[in-house]
């Protein structure tokens, strides 16, 4: 294994392979906060060259927490599929690289590949390749997962509503949910993070949602974003809910600063089986974000990008129908600017759909980063690009409750008509028969008009 | 100054900015005379624009359950200029408020002591909240020849909004007063440069006062950027931790008026020289 490289006369010399993971990382303020970054630009590529000569099975075995220590360790590395992680596992990393990249490997090879890697592989890919390669080799990478309706599908589009409210409110809400749908928002999700993370609260607005959803027969799933303990109890004590959500982190120590394990998250997965208001299989939705194990101190000294991978690999053994990276909201002490927070959004969103999971980004920005509107637009354009699965939709993209911006609900019916995508097919058809948009996805009178949904009732019509 | 006091002082703020609020109900729409329209007049609530809604009465009605942009209407699938324009006015106050140093002459004028922490740019200060929380060596030096030994020792940082300081002016004189009451002494006011809270925990240890009180600007929301936070703690220390701390937030016109909270701070500041104790030990 060779941990060393001549570059323009300079010898850079490397300790480990997690030493050489977060050097070869692009730019990330976090990873300078954790004193792991690269000190200079030629010291980065030094890194990169030598990443990029290492061989898959060198950075398999060299997990950057153990496995003794590390539950979410062991998940990643006992997932793995040794047939096919023994076709690959001589490869250098540079000619993973270019195979993800070639013409001639398909989106059914990437799938198969992926069986075969851990996450610090997946991270150690993403730090190989530029913004463009990650949009590519994402798009090769469909990931499709069905709860109620089939979210992932190529050509498809999906949104979160997410109608927050600083109290939970629930005219406030429902008023949100009602204009997030007049503007063809929720086909992914209606998720709301609550204020108060108590089983009645998140009870109150399960049914809440329940009883909108059934009057207007909307073809989504519906979830409250509580603690997943919390889901739990609503959903024994009789609640319906789609999904269970949690929160998750890239080591088990980060987990615990989320008070999660993989026992509790395979308890809920059963719970949903016996109890969930879904028709599944996929009934679980996952939220990460690079910088949350650092800021728990729970990092282990690696980086940011590739504690984000674990995560996925983590997420991937309890088959999700959502995964989302909340890319700007840690702040500036992670990702700095909207250079930052892009290249991680399409990591982020690279890395989740290499490990095989169906990945959505929470493209956003919150008041003391470098970022605005246009950059979270620009962020945006790029994911739907690479096939990203879905985005958020808030009002006007400004979240009154967790006070940051992301995409707005104009965003939506914006991309799918810049992209030529639509709804996912249950949602667009429902969009059709409420006379949102015509059959050829012209916008009717009816789109942006909440009000629509206090006049009438879908058996009127 | 007693509760009466207190009472009328917070009456008259009051009444102040519900003068300054009031707005005609058909502001940010296009204007007439020689003035474009102020797309910040209308809040959030009032602000609608759906031409032709199926029930108007009820989307209004609708629109005062919440503060979220609701009934903004669209230019085929994209934003209305006019709340458009609104959402970028109010988020371009949320980034000055972080971006914009306070004005050094101001921080003369008040008459502060005042020093630095570690951090040497906004930038730096943005992303090394380490570097934040202690103070520079010359700032050392001055606080400690400077700011004597006192029961109470006020701080006052810019934070993350140098906007909020538009309050200190404000919560100071009812904090002093409230004090006063007391019959309990505060010594010069230290002003600290690209502040964290943890760096009241620094000048807790340096002077060595009963409790430290730190007034600094907290991390704007969309349109809030002038909201300030009182951090509170009894003998401070760096390694106490968080929960050592009272805290007050959202401190401004818009939320706990500053003359209010003020007086609520000083309450606060004598109940924990009482009971030597602070943070969540403190029972409110």
């Amino acid at each position: 294994m060779k941990l060393k490289t001549t570059l323009l006369g300079k010898t850079y010399a490397f300790r480990d392979i997690k030493d050489v993971l977060a050097k070869a990382n692009e730019v990330k303020s976090g990873d300078q906060l954790a004193g792991i970054a690269a000190e200079t630009a030629q010291e980065r590529v030094a890194a990169k060259v030598v990443l990029a000569d290492l061989l898959v099975g060198d950075v398999r075995n060299a997990p950057v927490v153990p496995y003794e220590d590390d539950e979410v360790t062991r998940i990643i590395q006992d997932d793995v599929n040794e047939r096919i992680y023994d076709s690959i596992k001589n490869m250098t990393m540079a000619e993973l690289r270019e195979y993800i990249l070639d013409d001639a490997t398909t989106t059914n090879d990437v799938r198969r590949l992926s069986r075969g890697l851990t996450s610090e592989v997946v991270a150690g890919v993403a730090k190989l390749m530029s913004n463009l390669d990650l949009m590519l080799g994402a798009k090769k990478c469909v990931v499709q997962a069905h709860c109620n309706t089939t979210i992932g599908g190529e050509g498809v589009f999906g949104t979160r509503l997410q109608p927050n409210h600083p109290t939970d409110d629930p005219d406030g809400v429902l008023a949100e949910v009602m204009e997030g749908l007049a503007y063809g928002v929720g086909d992914a999700v209606i998720g709301l993070n609550p204020v108060e993370d108590s089983v009645a609260n998140t009870t109150r607005i399960l049914d809440l949602f329940a009883d909108f959803q059934d009057t207007w027969n909307v073809p989504t799933q519906c979830c409250v974003l509580a603690h997943v303990t919390t889901q739990m109890a609503a959903i024994e004590a009789g609640a319906r809910s789609d999904l269970i959500f949690q929160s998750i982190a890239g080591s088990q120590l980060g987990n615990e600063a989320f008070a999660v394990t993989g026992r509790v998250l395979q308890d809920a997965r059963d719970l949903m089986a016996s109890r969930g208001g879904s028709t599944g299989p996929n009934v679980m939705y996952f939220e990460t974000g690079q910088g949350s194990e650092l800021s728990s101190n729970a990092h282990h000294g690696a980086d940011q990008v590739t504690m984000e991978a674990r995560c996925y690999g983590f997420a991937k053994r309890f088959q999700p129908f959502l995964v989302n990276t909340v890319v700007g909201f840690i702040g500036p002490e992670y990702l700095y600017d909207s250079t930052q927070v892009t290249r991680a959004g399409l990591e982020d969103h690279f890395m989740g759909k290499l490990t095989g999971v169906p990945m959505g980004c929470d493209a956003c920005y919150t008041n003391h980063t470098k970022a605005d509107q246009n950059d979270i637009e620009n962020l945006a354009v790029l994911l739907v690009a690479s096939g990203c699965n879905y985005v958020m939709g808030v009002p006007h993209g400004d979240d009154i409750m967790l006070m940051y911006q992301c995409t707005g609900y104009h965003e939506a019916e914006s991309l799918r008509a810049l992209f030529g995508k639509t709804a996912i097919p249950e949602f667009e058809k429902w969009m059709v028969d409420m006379e949102l948009i015509t059959p050829e996805r012209k916008l009717t009178d009816r789109f942006g008009d909440a009000s629509i949904f206090l006049t009438e009732r879908q058996g009127a019509r | 100054m007693n509760e009466d006091d207190i009472a009328r002082l917070v009456r008259e703020v009051l009444a102040d900015i519900t003068a300054r609020n009031a707005v005609p109900a058909d502001a940010a729409s296009p204007g007439e005379g020689d003035e474009a329209p102020d797309v910040t007049a209308v809040t959030t609530r009032d602000e609608f624009h759906v031409p032709h809604p199926a029930n108007r009465e009820g989307y209004l009605a609708m629109k005062q359950s919440t503060v979220a942009r609701l009934g903004v209407w669209r230019a085929g699938p994209r934003y209305n200029t006019y709340s458009m324009l609104h959402f970028r006015a109010d988020h371009a106050t949320a980034q000055d408020a972080v971006f914009t140093d306070v004005d050094p002459g101001w921080v003369t004028g008040q008459g502060f002591i005042a020093g630095q922490s570690l951090c040497h740019s906004k930038d730096e200060f943005l992303t090394r909240p380490d570097l934040g929380r202690k103070l520079n060596d010359e700032t050392r030096d001055l606080f400690r020849r400077e700011l004597t030994r006192s029961t109470v020792t006020i701080m006052v940082g810019d934070g993350l909004s140098s906007s909020a300081m538009v309050n200190v002016p404000e919560i100071l004189p009812a904090v002093k007063q409230g004090l006063q009451g007391f019959g309990i002494e505060a010594g010069p006011v230290a002003y600290v440069k690209y502040c964290r809270v943890g760096a009241m925990d620094d000048v807790g240890q340096l002077i060595g006062s009963d409790v430290v009180l730190l007034l600094i600007g907290e991390r704007p929301g969309l349109a809030t950027g002038e909201s300030m936070s009182a951090y509170m703690a009894y003998q401070p220390r760096p390694d106490r931790p968080e929960s050592w701390r009272t805290v007050v937030s959202n401190i401004y016109r818009g939320g706990t008026p500053p003359a209010e909270a003020g007086a609520h701070i000083a309450t606060l500041l004598k109940r924990m020289l009482d009971e030597k104790i602070s943070g969540v030990d403190l029972k409110l």
